[in-house]
């Protein structure tokens, strides 16, 4: 019950703000509403995590009512460690967001109510996402989270929103269509194998033909792909975070785009586990390949807004390289990945759509020397892109490096490429810097304001969290490795064991070591 | 005392983040807040020291976890510190001349109105340095490694409204991270084949049981992160930039101990490096290499940081080479890194109080006749200048002959080349006091050269002292000896010579070296703005122009790289975006052939019906009929 | 019997060819009726040569909905008259785009 009154609080918030009065002076308190009901929805997230049993592992606060009986579908929602992560990044965002998008200039004859309201949809629809138990209720809910991005693009955003927001919404029904073929496909599976079900527990242990769930799982994993972006399916995200407000990119980008890599590695792999395993490597190539795409296409941008987009990317690539992998290790990496990823790319889009709204340009050309005018924004802008490039200390770090030392242990030659994207990602972050903040004062930025309170106390719990995970991540690794580990033992590939086990006297291994051990006893040999 | 060592990485952390956050109101006493907290660092060190001086030979080690840094299956990082002989020598270094550095800087940034803000990054790099030896875990150290890099980059763009000195220091945070991507991939490798990075596991492993194919890998990795941090060719290129930065940076982090974390490294990794010979050849090589090269690079700039700079190049190739022979050099790499550490610190600092009289002029050719002008930093530099070359009874002669003679023991030709460096060091640390302080005066106008303020020269002094007496640490063996319980027993090969012999040739090498320098550069007056290229030798240009490092990289690297980087702009464009949209556009096309009869007329949508309606009729009767 | 469904015929053939021919939206409409007609009265003499009542309601359902019809129908050419001034069809030709 408590996941789906935590879903419906933000959808009340939002009901409630589109029927307040759409006047300038209700304005205000319109905010503070939409605010309210995302704090508590956070609220309700945290209060969730406690009741969540890190331990017990699996799937947990469950509920399962039937929906469409001869189709065979559930309302069923629950959680295990992954989605929570992702439900707590999702209510810790909102917030953020709301607070920073607190004094965006919107177009004219466009009420700040819908606004609200949409982002508000937004998170109930995502929170609804990462819970959802049932296939056909995770479709849905997929495939709606479309419908407010679209608005928030189409309706709200700058120069070229119409194009940007039609390229979003048709890129990515193409791939809900075919995963939508692979729904149909699941009912006939398993009608034939006898009821229809798309609840998960059902689906995970369903054994069907080879070429059938190779056709199933290519038609998820292209929704997937699309959504997260992979190589060569990334065309849209550029255009759609290069027009829309930096409230909307980051609910875009940081929360709605884990539900692809979340779906891969809840869906593809629980469902499919053969076929993932089949495709692994050209899903891995192609990780590889955004990684190193999207890290040199970020350098070459002009336009600050499209260089986020294309930095995650190649974020997403590491993300999607560590699902992939099918180690433990890379695995739990590619889980905090999501979440670390979500945190640095809010910071970033949100100082960048400051640094953007006050000039007026997001031109990186129309910057420069900014540093000495506003010294705060600067600090944050570096402080975020410091962790965009993983700077050891900072949260991103511990993640990639867990995907990297995951991958190598299967591929070198895969770590290996995918490293010098840790060279790649110093340069778009640091020419950036270099070009906006540093240099002579350019006459139009002479009179750029500094951040205000507002805006400090909007990008502070996320730059507090960035610090602190970087240094403290055990507390969300803890959250993970149960759920983790049940994902790599389902898929059945797991770590290799060392070649030469260091003599560990005196070092002493905490958390789930064991279970590992034995899974690579039987499978180190590959 | 011992137990909470790690106090010493907290205190400065905690002040240089305090100091950031800290707003206006923090401006009046910043600067006395980080340097205090350098000092207490430096105490704490101190007492730990001692404590550990006091332990029996065999137990002195201290280790321990603050918390678990990461674990999640297999893969386990603590956040483990190690207080050994090897740290303990690092820890009071850093925090030593780090906190004599504060001080100095307290006078030199006295002016900049964000001093605040230099003493939390000074701090920060502190706390950094300080993870980074204490560590005991690669992780761990990489985290310090990277934070050094990090408080680098932000000093040498201390003063980012310099559009040089920003791109320098990008420049020096991009090299680092090439060889950061080589300890990168080291720390994978430990995780595949050891299953952990932990340092003492890692070694002792590699040591005993792993294959020589994995140390050499590791090796060959560790040193291309050493080569980053160190600024060994081939990725030396960052650090004559680097001298962009306020000069108590360039003393502190590109030459007393930032630079010198590769070393620290190698020696640190001598349980891999001792199994794995081709990579310590490797380590020699570049050691050798960039030696030369620094010196060459040394004895042509008239800038007097970049002089020092390419001085401190080739100082750190003496530690690498002995750091690469293996057991015979460790000590003396380490020995070398601390001597060094005194005397450049010194010199650094002395260019920096000339530069502070000097009207921040770093042309020497705009120098001379120093001497009298500025007392306290003439003899205190000469001082440092005698250290270096070898003089005779200071620190350097001592630690720099040692590792001469360990070369010898390697082959004849390492140690002919170590020698020849030895007297090229002579050759160009007399041209710049030559130049600097004793050549008639060549100001420019309105240059008024005046002794440096009290809080300058003090530290000054400091470090003269620790120049000219480094050299007692090795008297009796002694750091041979403290150093054996990381390093193990130092090897002493046997040489055609006596080791007193030895040191006779290296001091007549030097001498010529310092005759040559002096009857170059005293014989005829020093022009007042450098010859032009075209008029100097081959060798001359090579090394004005750092070597072409810059053009290299820019050819082989930064050029390919910027023009795939457009190509790929372009092509995601036109090739991968422009698939997608000529899908569309095709699509579009279809539509528009397909709604041709939608006329917008209603009559002719109403033949349509009727035709259509015909037809269903008359297929009606076909079928009915057939 | 034949004549009735002669004259349905006709008159279904009239309304058709007014529909394709008339400009005058009006007139179209009218012709629009006069084949619905045409169709009741084919469907009353079906009902009759049957002997059931199918076609009459049949022919019922027909009126009503060709009432509903005309009131939808007409709203819209009076409110295009009060717009464009005009009632040609071939001036609202504006649905294509």
């Amino acid at each position: 019950m408590i996941l789906s009154v935590l879903a419906a609080t933000p959808l009340v918030g939002a009901l409630v703000v589109t029927l307040m009065p759409r006047t300038a002076a209700a304005a205000r308190t319109v905010k503070v509403v939409a605010l309210a009901a995302s704090l508590v929805a956070l609220a309700l997230a945290l209060y969730v995590t406690a009741r969540f049993d890190v331990a017990a592992g699996g799937y947990q606060l469950t509920e399962q009512h039937e929906w469409i009986g001869p189709l065979g579908v559930h309302y069923a929602l629950g959680v295990n460690g992954i989605g929570l992560t992702l439900v707590l990044l999702t209510t810790v965002l909102v917030p953020i967001v709301l607070l920073a998008a607190w004094a965006d200039r919107l177009p004219a004859a466009r009420s700040v109510n819908s606004y609200l309201a949409w982002m508000l949809v937004l998170e109930a629809l995502a929170i609804g996402v990462f819970c959802a138990t049932d296939a056909f209720l995770f479709y849905v809910l997929f495939e709606a989270t479309l419908i407010p991005i679209y608005f928030l693009i189409g309706s709200y955003g700058g120069a070229g929103r119409t194009y940007a927001a039609v390229k979003f919404l048709i890129y990515n029904l193409v791939g809900g269509l075919l995963m939508l073929a692979s729904i149909v496909g699941l009912y006939v599976v398993t009608a034939r194998a006898g009821d229809p079900t798309y609840l998960l527990s059902d689906l995970s242990g369903l054994d069907v033909g080879t070429t059938t769930e190779r056709l199933l799982f290519l038609g998820f994993m292209a929704a997937f792909a699309i959504k997260a972006p992979l190589f060569p399916f990334h065309t849209w995200l550029p255009d759609a975070a290069g027009t829309a407000t930096p409230a909307t990119s980051v609910l875009m980008v940081s929360i709605i785009d884990k539900v692809g890599t979340f779906g891969m590695l809840r869906w593809c792999l629980e469902l499919f586990p053969g076929a993932s395993e089949w495709a692994s490597p050209v899903v891995i190539m192609l990780a590889v390949v955004s990684i190193l795409y999207g890290a040199l296409l970020a350098i070459g941008q002009d336009d600050v807004r499209r260089l986020v987009a294309f930095t995650s990317v190649s974020h997403f690539g590491f993300i999607i390289l560590g699902i992939f992998t099918f180690t433990h290790t890379a695995t739990a990496g590619s889980t905090l990945y999501m979440f670390n990823h979500g945190l640095s790319t809010a910071a970033l889009f949100l100082v960048t759509g400051m640094m953007v709204a006050r000039r007026g340009s997001a031109s990186i050309s129309d910057f420069g020397g900014v540093q000495k005018v506003a010294p705060v924004l600067s600090g944050i802008l570096l402080l975020a892109g410091l962790s965009s490039l993983s700077l050891p200390g900072l949260a991103p770090f511990v993640s990639e490096f867990m995907v990297l030392a995951g991958t190598f242990t299967r591929s070198v030659p895969a770590a290996v490429l995918a490293t010098l994207g840790i060279v790649l990602a110093a340069l778009y972050i640091l020419i950036m810097y270099q070009r906006t903040m540093t240099g002579p004062l350019q006459p139009e930025v002479e009179h750029l304001r500094d951040l205000d309170h507002r805006e400090v106390a909007a990008l502070a719990p996320a730059v507090v969290l960035i610090v602190g995970l970087g240094f403290f991540p055990q507390p969300l690794l803890d959250l993970v490795n149960p759920a983790v580990d049940e994902v790599v033992s389902h898929v059945g590939v797991g770590d290799p064991a060392p070649r030469t086990p260091a003599d560990l006297d005196g070092i002493s291994f905490s958390g789930s070591y064991a279970p590992m051990s034995e899974l690579t006893d039987t499978e180190g040999g590959h | 005392m011992l137990d909470l060592v790690w106090l010493v990485v907290v205190v400065p952390l905690v002040s240089g983040l305090g100091l950031l956050v800290w707003g206006k109101e923090g401006d009046r006493v910043g600067h006395l807040v980080g340097t205090v907290a350098s000092a207490v660092a430096f105490v704490i060190g101190l007492v730990a020291f001692v404590q550990l001086l006091g332990r029996p030979e065999d137990d002195r080690s201290v280790a321990g976890t603050l918390f678990t840094w990461i674990s999640s299956g297999p893969f386990h990082v603590d956040m483990a510190y190690r207080f050994d002989p090897l740290s303990a020598l690092f820890v009071l270094l850093v925090t030593g001349v780090g906190t004599l550095i504060h001080v100095y800087s307290i006078g030199y940034m006295a002016h900049d109105e964000r001093r605040r803000r230099f003493f939390a990054y000074l701090n920060l790099f502190v706390a950094a340095m300080l993870t980074l030896v204490l560590a005991d875990d690669y992780l761990v150290l990489f985290l310090g490694w990277e934070g050094v890099g990090l408080a680098s980059y932000l000093l040498i763009g201390f003063w980012q409204h310099k559009p040089s000195a920003a791109a320098a220091a990008k420049k020096a945070f991009v090299l680092n991270r090439v060889g950061d991507v080589g300890m990168a991939l080291a720390i994978m490798l430990m995780f595949a084949q050891l299953g952990t990075s932990s340092i003492q596991a890692v070694n002792a492993t590699v040591a005993g049981q792993a294959s020589e194919s994995v140390a050499t890998a590791l090796g060959l990795l560790l040193l291309l992160g050493a080569c980053g941090k160190s600024a060994q060719v081939p990725l030396q290129a960052w650090l004559l930039d680097a001298m962009e930065g306020p000069t108590p940076v360039s003393a502190l982090i590109h030459a007393a101990t930032m630079v010198t974390a590769g070393v620290y490294l190698v020696v640190r990794s001598n349980g891999i490096f001792d199994a794995a010979p081709v990579a310590q050849t490797a380590v020699v090589v570049v050691g050798l290499v960039t030696l030369l090269a620094g010196a060459g690079i040394g004895c042509t700039k008239d800038d007097i940081k970049k002089a020092l700079a390419g001085s401190t190049m080739s100082q750190i190739g003496y530690m690498m080479l002995a750091a690469g022979l293996g057991p015979a050099g460790y000590a003396f790499a380490i020995f070398h890194l601390v001597t060094h550490g005194f005397f450049k610190a010194n010199m650094f600092l002395g260019a920096g109080s000339v530069m502070h009289g000097m009207s921040d002029d770093v042309d020497m050719r705009h120098y001379g006749a120093l001497r009298r002008a500025m007392p306290v930093t003439f003899a205190t530099f000469g001082l440092g200048y005698l250290a270096i070359i070898g003089f005779p009874g200071f620190s350097g002669f001592f630690s720099k002959d040692r590792i001469i003679e360990a070369a010898f023991g390697e082959s004849f030709w390492v140690g002919l080349a170590a020698l020849l460096g030895a007297g090229v060091t002579a050759f160009y640390m007399t041209r710049l006091m030559v130049m600097t302080f004793t050549s008639p005066k060549r100001w420019l106008d309105d240059v008024h050269p005046h002794e440096s303020p009290r809080v300058m020269t003090v530290p000054l002094v400091v470090l003269a002292a620790l120049s000219v007496l480094g050299g007692v640490l090795v008297l009796g063996g002694w750091i041979e000896h403290w150093l054996e319980p990381v390093v193990g027993h130092t090897e002493h090969h046997e040489l055609a010579v006596p080791a007193w012999g030895m040191s006779i040739i290296v001091t007549a090498v030097v001498a010529v070296g310092v005759a040559l320098a002096w009857s170059t550069y005293t014989r005829s007056p020093i022009a007042g703005t450098a010859p032009a290229d075209a008029d100097v030798s081959v060798l001359t240009r090579a090394g004005r122009h750092e070597l072409y490092g810059n053009a290299v990289n820019d050819t082989l690297v930064v050029r390919p790289t910027r023009h795939l980087t457009r190509v790929l702009v372009f092509l995601d464009a036109r090739l991968v975006d422009g698939l997608v949209r000529g899908l569309a556009d095709r699509l579009g096309d279809t539509s528009q052939f397909l709604r041709t009869p939608q006329t917008g007329y209603v009559r002719s949508y109403a033949l349509s019906i009727l035709v259509g309606s015909l037809v269903v009729v008359l297929a009606l009767l076909a079928v009915t009929l057939a | 019997m034949n004549e009735y469904l002669t004259l349905s015929m006709i008159l279904f053939t009239i309304g058709a060819v007014g529909v394709l021919v008339r400009r005058n939206a009006i007139v179209v409409f009218m012709c629009v009726e006069l084949m619905l007609n045409a169709t009741n009265l084919a469907l009353v003499t079906f009902s009759r040569q049957h002997g059931t009542l199918d076609g009459q309601i049949a022919a019922f359902f027909v009126m009503v909905v060709a009432a509903a019809e005309v009131v939808v129908g007409l709203a819209i050419i009076v409110s295009i008259y009060s717009t464009r001034r005009t009632t040609s069809v071939d001036d609202a030709s504006l649905l294509k785009l």
